[in-house]
């Protein structure tokens, strides 16, 4: 007699083998997102795939690089030539930039801030993709050997990239952020609007959760926001493309991905990120009583040997001790153009300054003079003082 | 007598008896390296060459596996297994294309048995036909059973099937070399 089982053997094998992939899928979905109940096939999966990936990669590489410094070598002199021209012009504007940084650390100081650092990256190359256009995410050669932890973010030059998702052995799984389960802080650059940028299932980018009656310009650029504690904060996460409004009380805004997600071949993985205030050299010297001075009037001018004795400590260029020195006016208050000082005050005027406060008045104006190294060596560009009391009084931080 | 319908439909293009349709294998190293090349193909192309992401090889590998050996169960064991390692490599649960790949195994095994996908015309309407049955399946899987949210687009799909049946007939014929008749 046939029996059941002999009579449907292949419709029952079907169905047996789809329930058990249900019933799979539905303990995978009730557990958390980071369960490592399915982890040894991915294992064997990853272990099977990525060495071919690795070879290839690592083959492709060699021969590109024996090409283009070997034999290809056409227009380097001129390129050599540009490039230089370029590190001049370069350092030119790093001078600039860094009275700006310099000033913008002590601002940061004062108001007891507390920076994050990227103190420690990793180069890692792209050996493959998920292989599903559900799943938007890229296979790095590196793992757990080389340092690499789960949640560390991931970045180009041009800006964030994503955060790994799976650490193996000698590979990574990093989810890109055009995925939909990905989700990175972000503000916008001009206005500061705080929001969520994530992905959507057609593999786009949008900014979420700023209000419909807040106004977002096309064009208008996407910081990292570093509230995620993934991403440190002011990394370039995008453009904005598009905005329209949706049927809830949130903006639809599109966003471009500052990384080309689509051809990624080097990424950095930043493995050690550190939050501490400012660096102590550009604050070391700052106490709220230079602060209030810096406040007053300013103080007279010290004689040419003190003066001398100061310009080997001038580090940057001071632009508001220059525009003094051309109209024939003593600096006023020069500190506020040094490196160390706060913006510009008013003009000068003789005033009950106690004698503490003259001497980096006189450094700064040493150092507008055209003799003076402009170098950007950081070094404090007032030197440390004692109150009235005797007693150091450090800048309190909030 | 009663004659069975699909007999009636595919007499100009199958055999008239079970015993003349031919039956292959393929040796182990062909069973399991053809799979893991389409699928490592599948992962490390589109990273060079972004269009290819609309072909889906380990899809076609299955349907050819399946309607080669013309087994039910082989071509429904070979689908899973080749979905599950293919779901490994993704951040989703695992079992998306395990499932979609097991109903096109058995699907493509069981037209197998009564049809002659030898010809061109034939393995071009068999790789459309099934490549929108997996992608029926795993959206109707993703979004109903994982709460996934899926985009689906009907000329998307199309273009990717009639693109991924134009490989089949090429890519078919490359593998066509590596049976073995029983």
């Amino acid at each position: 007699m046939e029996t059941f089982f002999s009579r449907y053997r292949n419709i029952t094998i079907l169905v047996a083998i789809l329930f058990a992939q249900v019933l799979g899928l539905a303990v995978q979905v009730r557990r958390s997102s980071d369960s490592q109940s399915a982890r040894l096939i991915r294992v064997w999966a990853v272990g099977a795939v990525t060495p071919f990936e690795k070879s290839i990669v690592w083959a492709q590489n060699s021969g590109s690089h024996l090409w283009r410094n070997y034999f290809y070598l056409r227009g380097v002199r001129q390129e050599n030539r540009d490039l230089k021209y370029e590190i001049e012009r370069l350092r030119l504007e790093q001078v600039r930039l860094s009275q700006d940084a310099a000033q913008a650390r002590r601002l940061q100081a004062l108001l007891g801030f507390r920076e994050q650092f990227i103190s420690k990256t990793l180069p890692a190359q792209v050996i493959g993709f998920s292989g599903s256009e559900l799943s938007r995410a890229v296979y790095i050669d590196k793992g757990s050997n080389d340092g690499v932890k789960r949640d560390m973010a991931v970045i180009t030059a041009d800006g964030v990239v994503g955060k790994i998702l799976h650490v193996y052995s000698s590979a990574s799984l990093v989810l890109l952020i055009d995925d939909q389960t990905s989700g990175v802080g972000a503000f916008l650059e001009g206005s500061r609007l705080q929001g969520v940028l994530s992905g959507t299932p057609a593999g786009g980018v949008v900014l979420e959760k700023i209000m419909s009656d807040e106004v977002v310009q096309p064009g208008e650029k996407i910081l990292t926001s570093g509230g995620d504690r993934i991403f440190p904060k002011g990394l370039p996460a995008g453009v904005v493309t598009g905005v329209s409004r949706s049927s809830d009380a949130f903006l639809n805004i599109r966003v471009r991905p500052a990384a080309n997600l689509g051809k990624l071949e080097e990424v950095l993985v930043i493995t050690q990120q550190e939050e501490k205030p400012p660096p102590a050299d550009q604050n070391t010297s700052l106490r709220a009583v230079d602060i209030l001075a810096n406040r007053l009037p300013s103080v007279p001018d010290q004689p040419p040997a003190e003066a001398g004795h100061h310009a080997a400590d001038a580090q940057f260029p001071v632009p508001g001790a220059e525009t003094n020195r051309a109209t024939g006016e003593k600096p006023a208050n020069a500190q506020a153009a040094a490196p160390g000082g706060a913006p510009a005050k008013k003009p000068v005027t003789e005033s009950a300054v106690p004698s503490s406060m003259q001497q980096p008045a006189v450094a700064t104006q040493a150092a507008s003079k055209p003799g003076a190294r402009k170098t950007v060596t950081p070094k404090p560009a007032l030197p440390p003082k004692r109150s009235q009391t005797g007693a150091a009084s450090p800048v309190p931080s909030h | 007598m009663r004659l069975h319908p699909f007999r009636l439909i595919s007499v100009p293009i199958t055999y008239t008896s079970g015993e003349q349709i031919e039956v292959y294998r393929f040796s182990i190293p062909v069973t399991v390296l053809v799979p893991l090349a389409a699928i490592f193909l599948q992962a490390f192309l589109p990273l060079r060459f972004p269009f290819f992401s609309v072909f889906e090889l380990p899809l076609l590998v299955t349907i050819f596996f399946a309607v080669a050996r013309r087994s039910q169960v082989a071509g429904l064991m070979t689908g899973a297994l080749i979905g599950l390692v293919q779901d490994s490599l993704t951040h989703q649960p695992i079992g998306l294309y395990g499932i979609a790949k097991s109903v096109v195994g058995y699907g493509a095994s069981s037209l197998g048995v009564r049809l002659d996908v030898e010809n061109a015309g034939a393995r071009f309407l068999l790789t459309l036909f099934f490549y929108v049955v997996h992608e029926v399946v795993f959206f109707t899987v993703a979004r109903g059973l994982v709460g996934l949210q899926v985009a689906w687009s009907w000329p998307h799909e199309m273009g990717s099937a009639f693109a991924n049946a134009a490989l089949a007939l090429p890519l078919f014929f490359l593998l066509d070399r590596l049976k073995q008749k029983t």
